[in-house]
């Protein structure tokens, strides 16, 4: 076979129908775009509301103190419930399933003063394994509350992004925004660590700022907004001998109601209520909020997946069909060239490296545009709660490649069928071909 | 190749005819019909014959043209051309027949709608690996041989119809084949551009082609050198000649 023979009329045909050529490559650039962009906003909303879903911690349960609703051996109902710190490890040797376990106290409206400024917030004493259960996860630079500080019931602080952003920042960014991290976070992180604030007074020395993290939900407002000391020092400072909250995780998520029931016994024998009392404890599944949770998600990745699926079926079928067109309209011209002494494989091989040609500059011309556009939505630094939701759009190179593999064959397979079939038969056929 | 020069070296034991037809016949199945276009016909031109084809409708000509010019092989009968046995040549062989050996002239022109005249012309030439300079050269000649070199960058939709045949005919002759086939070549054009047409193959048979042209115009017919006549897909053997 001669190629220089080929190239030549391939070149010049290519350059005859710039239009047809032109329309195939939009319809294709067309069906990766909208297939790329889908899946790549379905990625980004997917990871999005996952991330957010989980901000307060995964696989945990809050447990808080509450009454009596029966009454159980001989003991009337209506009487309060109150939680110890013993109460952790109790718990802990108790039930052997359970990975951590953790008390907390509350106090709010205190006065928190570095330099000149002065807030009045929420302060939480509570165990260095917050920063596995709740996402207490420190910024660099900084740590998290540890047992030393818990043993030598230490005066340190780990601040909440957005009080020390209050604390540390003379230009605090919008304080409902909870959503978008701050441009400042990191510059306030390295600067508060190792300063000293006043707590009601109270000289204590800030050890880490919380980084940004998405939060949803919350049993005693947004982590961002706290001040959190070691439990023991809380205890000491305040002389609080209630916690207000248990928040304990089990080794195996799967087995939380299980343990959620040992919880009731364990605590019920202890503090002499029914286990069956619903009222004595106030419990919160989060982890079975996070199942639905992502159930859902799993839910709306499904629904894009079929969506993408069938939007790259009909591209598919589009760009088929363009190239079995045209190459319907172009079985004459296959018949004259084959008359005035076209060799089948000359044929063939034009117009197979036309669809290729065609297929994929249309697949990676629209696989550009897709992530041109999405890396712009990223540049655009729009303070939105909405954005936040719907989080960055992600596209996945190795779907764009399936998708234009996918197009790419079968837009091949469309424009070389035809031209083989026009190809096999006589000339005479093609030509009288209307 | 060898098997070219055994043919070759047979050559003068063989017939002065540059086509000789024996008890071709040709079928057309559509469905589960079958028809005969071809009954079995005998047909031989002699090398430098200016000869006209005629009959009624329907009666083959367009077929038989098509097997001459290698566009259509015959269901059976043997066909030879130029020494050659075509019936025995693969694809690619008849390929290149049609493209060095063969001009085909049509009643629909057939020229390639997006292509300039210039292109047309070209499309042979590429087939046949002419080099660019030489491949200028002989357009651009050929062109203004058939009279159309004020129309080189005209599309076949920018022409009319007897210019459209001289593009074709200028293609037809793009590689200097021996043998020059036209299936009712004026037959969709007025009397005046036929006219010129005709002459143009009067023209090309005095430069020493073969000319076999089909026809329902008694006055070409009469211009050519010998009639030829079918009927029913058989030889009209009532008074061949006019
Ligand atoms: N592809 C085909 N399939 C079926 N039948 C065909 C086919 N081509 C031609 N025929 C039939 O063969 C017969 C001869 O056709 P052909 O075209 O050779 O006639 P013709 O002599 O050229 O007629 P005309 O003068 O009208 O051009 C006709 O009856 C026609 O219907
Ligand atoms: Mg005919």
């Amino acid at each position: 076979m001669q190629w220089s023979t080929i190239y030549n009329v391939f070149v010049r045909d290519f350059r005859k129908q710039k239009k047809r050529i032109t329309l195939t490559i939009i319809a294709l650039c067309w069906g990766t775009i909208s297939i790329m962009l889908l899946l790549g906003f379905g990625e980004g909303l997917h990871r999005q509301l996952s991330v957010n879903g989980k901000g307060m911690g995964e696989g945990i349960s809050v447990l808080w103190p509450g009454q009596t609703s029966l009454p159980w051996k001989g003991l009337g109902k209506g009487r309060p419930i109150r939680f110890v710190p013993e109460d952790v490890d109790y718990l802990k040797n108790k039930i052997p399933e359970l990975k951590e376990v953790g008390g907390e106290y509350h106090r709010w409206g205190v006065s928190i003063k570095y330099g000149d400024k002065v807030v009045s917030e929420h302060i939480n004493g509570l165990s260095p394994n917050y920063q596995d259960m709740r996402n207490h996860i420190p910024a660099a630079g900084g740590r998290m509350i540890n047992d030393l500080d818990m043993q030598y019931k230490r005066r340190v602080v780990f601040l909440g992004n957005k009080l020390a952003e209050r604390l540390f920042s003379d230009t605090p960014a919008d304080n409902d925004n909870w959503f978008q991290e701050s441009p400042l976070s990191k510059e306030v992180a390295q600067k508060a660590v190792g300063k000293e604030i006043l707590i009601n007074g109270m000289p204590f020395t800030v050890v880490g700022v919380q980084i940004h993290k998405m939060q949803m939900n919350s049993y005693s407002g947004m982590d961002a907004d706290k001040a959190s000391i070691p439990a023991t020092t809380f205890e000491a400072v305040f002389g609080d001998p209630w916690l207000d909250n248990i928040i304990y995780m089990p080794n195996d998520v799967r087995r939380m109601k299980e343990v959620e029931r040992k919880v009731f016994e364990v605590l019920g024998q202890k503090y002499k209520f029914d286990p069956k009392d619903q009222r004595a404890l106030g419990i919160w599944d989060v982890a079975a909020n996070q199942k639905e949770m992502d159930n859902m998600l799993f839910g709306i990745k499904l629904f894009l997946g079929i969506i993408g699926g069938l939007t790259l079926l009909i591209a598919a079928v589009g760009v088929a069909n363009i190239m079995y067109v045209s190459i319907k309209e172009r079985t004459r011209e296959i018949g004259i060239k084959m008359a005035v002494g076209a060799r089948r494989g000359y044929i063939l091989t034009q117009f197979l490296l036309e669809a290729i040609l065609i297929t994929f500059a249309g697949g990676f011309l629209g696989m550009f545009i897709s992530i041109a556009l999405t890396e712009g939505f990223k540049r655009v630094n729009i303070q939105s709660e909405v954005l936040a939701f719907m989080g960055r759009p992600t596209i996945s190179i190795e779907i764009g490649l399936v998708v234009v593999a996918i197009l790419g064959v079968m837009g091949i397979m469309a424009g070389l069928f035809p031209a083989m079939k026009a190809a096999s038969v006589s000339p005479v056929e093609s030509l009288r071909y209307e | 190749m060898s098997n070219e020069m055994l043919l070759a070296a047979q050559k003068p034991v063989l017939t002065d005819n540059v086509i000789s037809m024996n008890n071709v016949r040709k079928a057309y199945t559509t469905g589960k019909v079958t028809f005969e276009a071809l009954k079995g016909v005998d047909f031989h031109a002699r090398r430098g014959e200016f000869l006209a084809i005629v009959g009624p409708s329907g009666s083959g000509k367009s077929t038989m043209m098509n097997i001459i010019g290698c566009l259509d092989i015959p269901t059976s009968g043997d066909y030879v051309l130029d020494d050659q046995v075509v019936n025995k040549l693969n694809s690619n062989q008849l390929a290149d027949i049609r493209n060095r050996k063969i001009g085909f002239v049509f009643q629909a022109f057939n020229l390639l709608p997006y292509a300039t005249a210039y292109e047309n012309v070209e499309v042979p030439l590429l087939f046949a690996r002419v080099n660019a300079r030489q491949r200028k050269e002989r357009i651009m000649a050929l062109l203004s041989r058939v009279g159309l070199a004020d129309k080189v960058a005209n599309k076949p939709t920018e022409m009319s119809g007897g210019e459209m045949q001289r593009v074709a005919i200028a293609r037809a002759l793009a590689n200097e084949p021996d043998i020059i086939l036209a299936d009712e070549p004026t037959g969709n054009l007025d009397t005046k551009s036929g006219g010129g047409i005709v002459q143009l193959f009067h023209e090309l048979w005095q430069s020493g082609k073969t000319i076999i042209i089909i026809t329902h115009d008694m006055n070409i017919a009469r211009q050519s050198g010998r009639v030829f006549k079918l009927k029913d897909g058989l030889v009209d053997t009532n008074g061949n000649g006019i």
